[in-house]
């Protein structure tokens, strides 16, 4: 089955979600996210939505969710890029996703996440091959 | 009722050329509409009554069968609507088809009264309500005009002004219902993504009155601000405000206010990392002194 | 109200939601409704088509084009014969849910289009209008 591909970037995890993505996939991306921190020991987790046209309830929740866990699992979550238009639907829904950081873009959300672990640089790529 | 449509159908030519010749230059108004075009109109229009009145729905106008008529009406209609025609003189448009209508009718139907009675009044009410879907349309194309030009005029009133990299203003003036809400909102976000900007400054000194739906509005604003990564500073709050904010109980708690818009932009400034210092003395412009101007 | 054009699409896996969606996009695109409207739309059309098939053991949607005296826009209808709601007016408040998670689906769909009617009756099924004009 498709899956949505996790990159590890140094101590973090970077997630592009850019297809409409049905219910199990979206539960398949929650699964492989914890899977993914505890295999890692990741300390930040990236979650770049800039493509998504649509997060209805579900998508929010998986969002809440995700962020949720792997706060228990010692990692913080940010989620980049929501369209302006996305927002005010959400908004609308009823929903505002508490307790989960958000961010302009990547590069905003790095910055974030550098900054919760007192980090002064940012981490580079690593291909998921490496140990 | 076919008998009507036979009529028409028989007699068309002659209709439309006395339809246009009784028109008189009053309702003809050369001035805003072609003779090319009136023939036109008056061509298609009588073509498309008589097919609905020969059909077998002779007097429901609403019925498939008078599709076209209807159409061609709502056409007309905008179209006269735009052309600067005032709705009266568009359904006199219509009406005036009565009298070549009702001629041919009692020339057709001379030997017999009663069926030229009933006849005329079958044709009496079929224009009636023709003419009376022209009203109905002119109104809606008006409508459509004057919330256009609404939207645009909302648009206009809330402009989104860049004070420095990354932080943003959006200084209202008036009152902030649901529907300039929308646009206020979707015209800040949207400028938050292109410019790139985690702070955005809503002043509302021009706002006269905030009661709970003016409040629900700005917290929506605010919440998608945050969803979408930037934060949203509530400025130009004055004292009648604080009070009324107060006493309806509304929960501001996780919204950063302030009473001044330069208050604001200082802790905007702070936030991403930025600050205004004083130059050495003399540095300052147009304070004499020898320093040359640089072209940059 | 007339309706210019019509298509029914079955709801009975989660494919079918996102194939629901899309379908709603375009059509609404074709539409021309704004950016946000679109997504307002699609957004409710996600919920509602996900209660039908995870509430009401999977149904359909029929999207139509309506046209109005003055006006046009897009009817979602979604119907299942699932177990029915037995308190709509609490189903319609935010938060409420029966399964996990939150159960903002209904009420918050409520506020994304501009008319919305719902029958439902215990046992049989639920049916759900929603329409949003231009």
């Amino acid at each position: 089955m498709e899956r949505i591909p996790i990159l590890r970037m140094g101590p973090f995890l970077l997630i592009t979600i850019q297809v409409d993505m049905h219910d199990k996939l979206a539960m398949q991306l929650q699964d492989d996210v914890t899977e993914r921190i505890s295999d890692w020991g990741s300390s930040g987790v990236l979650i770049d939505i800039s493509s998504l046209e649509i997060v209805d309830s579900f998508i929010g929740r998986m969002l809440a969710n995700i962020a949720a866990m792997s706060r228990v699992l010692g990692a913080e979550t940010v989620v980049v890029g929501m369209q302006p238009a996305v927002a005010i639907t959400l908004v609308e829904l009823g929903m505002s996703l508490p307790g989960v950081r958000t961010a302009l873009n990547v590069e905003s959300g790095m910055e974030l996440l550098n900054a919760s672990f007192g980090r002064s640089q940012i981490g580079t790529m690593h291909d998921s091959s490496e140990a | 009722m076919s008998k009507l449509g036979e009529i028409i159908s028989r007699n068309e030519e002659r209709i439309r050329a006395d339809w246009i010749n009784d028109m008189g230059k009053s309702i003809q108004r050369a001035d805003l509409i072609s003779k090319v075009e009136l023939e036109e109109q008056t061509r298609s229009l009588l073509s498309a009554i008589a097919k609905g009145a020969s059909s077998d729905q002779s007097d429901d106008i609403t019925g498939p069968q008078w599709n076209a008529a209807r159409e061609l009406l709502q056409d007309i209609s905008s179209s006269r609507a735009r052309q600067g025609f005032t709705p009266s003189e568009t359904a006199t448009f219509v009406l005036s088809l009565k009298q070549p209508l009702f001629m041919v009718i009692r020339q057709e139907l001379s030997k017999n009264q009663e069926e030229m009675f009933a006849v005329v009044w079958t044709a009496t009410q079929l224009l009636d309500k023709l003419a009376l879907l022209t009203t109905e349309s002119y109104t809606a194309t008006r409508e459509e005009l004057i919330s256009r030009q609404q939207q645009e005029l909302l648009e206009l009133s809330t402009p989104v002004v860049k004070l420095w990299d990354g932080i943003l203003a959006l200084p209202i003036i008036g009152t902030l219902d649901s529907a300039r809400t929308q646009v206020v909102m979707e015209e800040l976000l949207q400028t938050v993504v292109a410019t790139n900007s985690k702070f955005a400054i809503i002043d509302i000194t021009g706002v006269p009155t905030v009661d709970t739906l003016v409040a629900q509005h700005l917290l929506k604003t605010i919440t998608a601000a945050r969803l979408m990564g930037a934060e949203c500073i509530i400025s130009g709050v004055r004292p009648q405000i604080a009070q009324t904010i107060v006493h309806l109980g509304i929960n501001l708690e996780d919204v950063i206010t302030k009473a001044k818009l330069s208050d604001a932009f200082a802790l905007a400034l702070h936030r991403s990392g930025r600050g205004v210092v004083r130059l050495a003395p003399g540095a300052a412009q147009g304070s004499g002194g020898s320093s040359t101007r640089r072209d940059d | 109200m007339t309706v210019a054009k019509r298509e029914l699409l079955p709801l009975q896996t989660s494919s079918d939601v996102v194939v629901a969606r899309q379908k709603v996009r375009q059509w609404a695109i074709e539409l021309r409704f704004s950016l946000i409207d679109q997504t307002k739309l699609v957004t409710a059309a996600s919920e509602l088509a996900r209660n039908a098939l995870d509430h009401g053991q999977g149904g359909q949607m029929t999207i139509e084009v309506v046209n109005g005296a003055a006006r046009s826009g897009l009817r979602l209808t979604f119907e299942d014969h699932g177990p029915g709601i037995p308190d709509i007016e609490m189903a319609l408040k935010d938060g409420y849910t029966t399964g996990a998670g939150m159960g903002l689906g209904l009420g918050g769909s409520k506020r994304l289009v501009n008319d919305f009617f719902i029958e439902s009756e215990t046992g049989k099924g639920t049916k759900i209008t929603v329409v949003r004009w231009k």
